[in-house]
């Protein structure tokens, strides 16, 4: 049974952290994903674009290993995803029981028991390990709060501070974004950077094409395939926009070939429910 | 003084109650740490029903003449492990294919057990529990098996908590989560085994939940919640064990009731999540 507990993890840090080869998803005659391949350098910072039901979360859940593609292959810094722990998945806020009976530490802690080990409790060093990821995020003095105590911005810091408690070095984040106030996306944007000066790479579904845009350094376009993939520049373009969003985008082109874009289809079943 | 003392000592004097105090004292306090993953977890429909599956797992020990807690024991980690099996499959809703087995193997039980001319008497000793007729060989059972039980929920203590708050975590950190899954479950039958003595088939469910639930109300922490649900659990099973003896009510019915009116209390009047000073708070 030990062995249960000890799988090692392949982990080749030579290797690229994301390889993405030709997978497909598809459940009772329905193709949720087709034919995606990518892959991804060290420290890159990727917005995940597309529509209501383009299959973003999907593909979030092949990459972290919970749903297994029908087609194709995920290698995560050489190996699939079944051999690492170093591969964080913060929830859509919505998904999280908020009325848990967990401090801000304990969740935090539950980034560390895999390297803790079975039948093993956390030592001072865990929980130093614990305030140091607070601190990152600015969430120290809050440790002892229950979690259904904090705002919203507070909540994803919390899931943050988790994946660098765990050592995490591909963070995926589910509409981190969504619902929060500048300020507070202005504090995830920190702990982003954060991320990516110690060489981590962060994947971020979003509905805010204007923040994709201006804040990261590439976008992935999807809609049930990989549409692009590439610079802000480089991807909203107007031809591959629309072929992504079809009539659910208005395109308004402003300037020098700038554009100001409206994702038009945000009230479907990834709203936010409360 | 010496009034109260005699009051409280007076069934004490009777060996069976002795026995039936212990009986619930062990479920009273098993059950709520146990009972906390089952409310945390939403499977309060999951813990009646498989009361009710083991159901006939007890009568045909009782009709083989083997000890109840033994049949009861081999059919619920079946149940447990079939159920699990079962939330695994995609083409029946997991709560379509709990209903259809709970009542078909309830039904199973009571038809066997109707062939008997005992019949009325064991079925209600079986439906309701018959914490004052616990011999000293159930009180070792029950002793044992909430040992194991709650040496396994400290054990895997960090394990379930993931597993319970976040399944995407558990599998992001590679824990072998249908092991866990499938422990959970053993163990949830296991302690609703060693509750059928006391409560009966159809209040263990009660026992699980209701003092967890009140503790889920008062506590932020979750070692906390588990030792506040097992405080709860034990004052409601001396509670009502009293309220039997002096008022002459059936014993898990009245332990089940003053479980029932502290969640209440606490409902109404808790610090914290309390529906008062909620009311308060909003500005009323």
């Amino acid at each position: 049974m030990a062995e249960l507990f000890t799988r090692p993890a392949a982990h080749d840090p030579s290797a690229p952290p994301l390889q993405v080869d030709g997978i497909s998803l598809s459940y009772d005659g329905v193709t949720a994903l087709r034919d995606i391949s990518f892959n991804l350098p060290a420290g890159a910072r990727v917005a995940v674009v597309g529509p209501n039901g383009a299959g973003k979360s999907t593909l979030f859940k092949i990459l972290v290993g919970v749903l297994k593609p029908t087609r194709g292959e995920v290698r995560i810094y050489g190996a699939s995803p079944g051999g690492h722990v170093c591969i964080a998945y913060v929830p859509q806020r919505s998904q999280v029981d908020w009325a848990f009976p967990v401090s801000v530490a304990d969740v935090v802690m539950m980034g560390r028991i895999r390297t803790l080990g079975l039948f093993r409790w956390p030592t001072l060093g865990d929980w130093r390990r614990v305030d140091e990821a607070l601190h990152r995020v600015g969430m120290l003095e809050l440790r002892q709060r229950q979690i259904g105590e904090l705002s919203g911005g507070q909540q994803q810091r919390v899931f943050l501070a988790q994946a660098l408690a765990q050592g995490a070095e591909l963070v995926l984040l589910d509409e981190p974004l969504s619902g929060l106030d500048v300020p507070s996306q202005e504090a995830i944007f920190s702990i982003l950077d954060d991320l990516r000066t110690s060489g981590v790479t962060t994947l971020v579904a979003t509905h805010d094409l204007n923040l994709a845009a201006e804040r990261f350094d590439q976008i992935l376009l999807l809609n049930r395939r990989l549409v692009a993939l590439g610079p802000p520049a480089s991807v909203f373009t107007r031809p591959l926009l629309l072929e992504a969003y079809g009539g659910h985008m208005h395109l308004v082109p402003e300037g020098e070939g700038v554009m100001v874009l409206t994702d038009s289809c945000c009230d479907g079943e990834e709203a936010d429910h409360e | 003084m010496s009034d109260v003392l005699t009051w409280l000592a007076e069934p004490l004097h009777y060996a069976f109650m002795v026995r039936g105090l212990l009986a619930a004292l062990i479920v009273g306090i098993v059950c709520p740490v146990l009972g906390a993953y089952v409310v945390l977890r939403g499977m309060a429909f999951f813990g009646d029903a498989l009361a009710h599956i083991i159901l006939p797992g007890v009568v045909i020990a009782f009709l083989l003449g083997w000890p109840l807690g033994i049949g009861a024991l081999i059919t619920g980690v079946l149940a447990a492990l079939g159920i699990g099996a079962l939330s695994q499959h995609k083409e029946i809703k997991e709560d379509t294919a709990m209903g259809v087995i709970f009542a078909g193997a309830f039904a199973l039980g009571i038809a066997l057990l109707s062939t008997q001319r005992s019949y009325a008497v064991d079925l209600s000793h079986i439906l309701f529990g018959n914490l004052l007729g616990v011999s000293a060989g159930d009180l070792w059972l029950m002793g044992g098996l909430a040992v194991v039980v709650v040496a396994l929920v400290f054990a895997f203590y960090k394990e379930f908590l993931v597993l319970s708050f976040d399944p995407v975590l558990a599998v992001t950190l590679r824990l072998p989560v249908s092991f866990l899954r499938n422990l959970l479950l053993v163990l949830i039958a296991v302690v609703i085994v060693a509750s059928l003595q006391a409560v009966g088939v159809t209040l263990v469910l009660a026992m699980l939940v209701t003092p967890a639930a009140s503790a889920h109300l008062l506590t932020r922490r979750l070692p906390g919640m588990m030792m506040l649900g097992a405080t709860l659990g034990a004052v409601g099973a001396v509670v009502g064990l009293y309220l039997s003896y002096y008022g002459n009510v059936a014993s898990g019915p009245a332990i089940v009731l003053t479980e029932t009116l502290l969640f209440v209390l606490v409902l109404l009047f808790g610090p914290r999540r309390g529906l008062l000073w909620r009311r308060r708070a909003a500005g009323l």
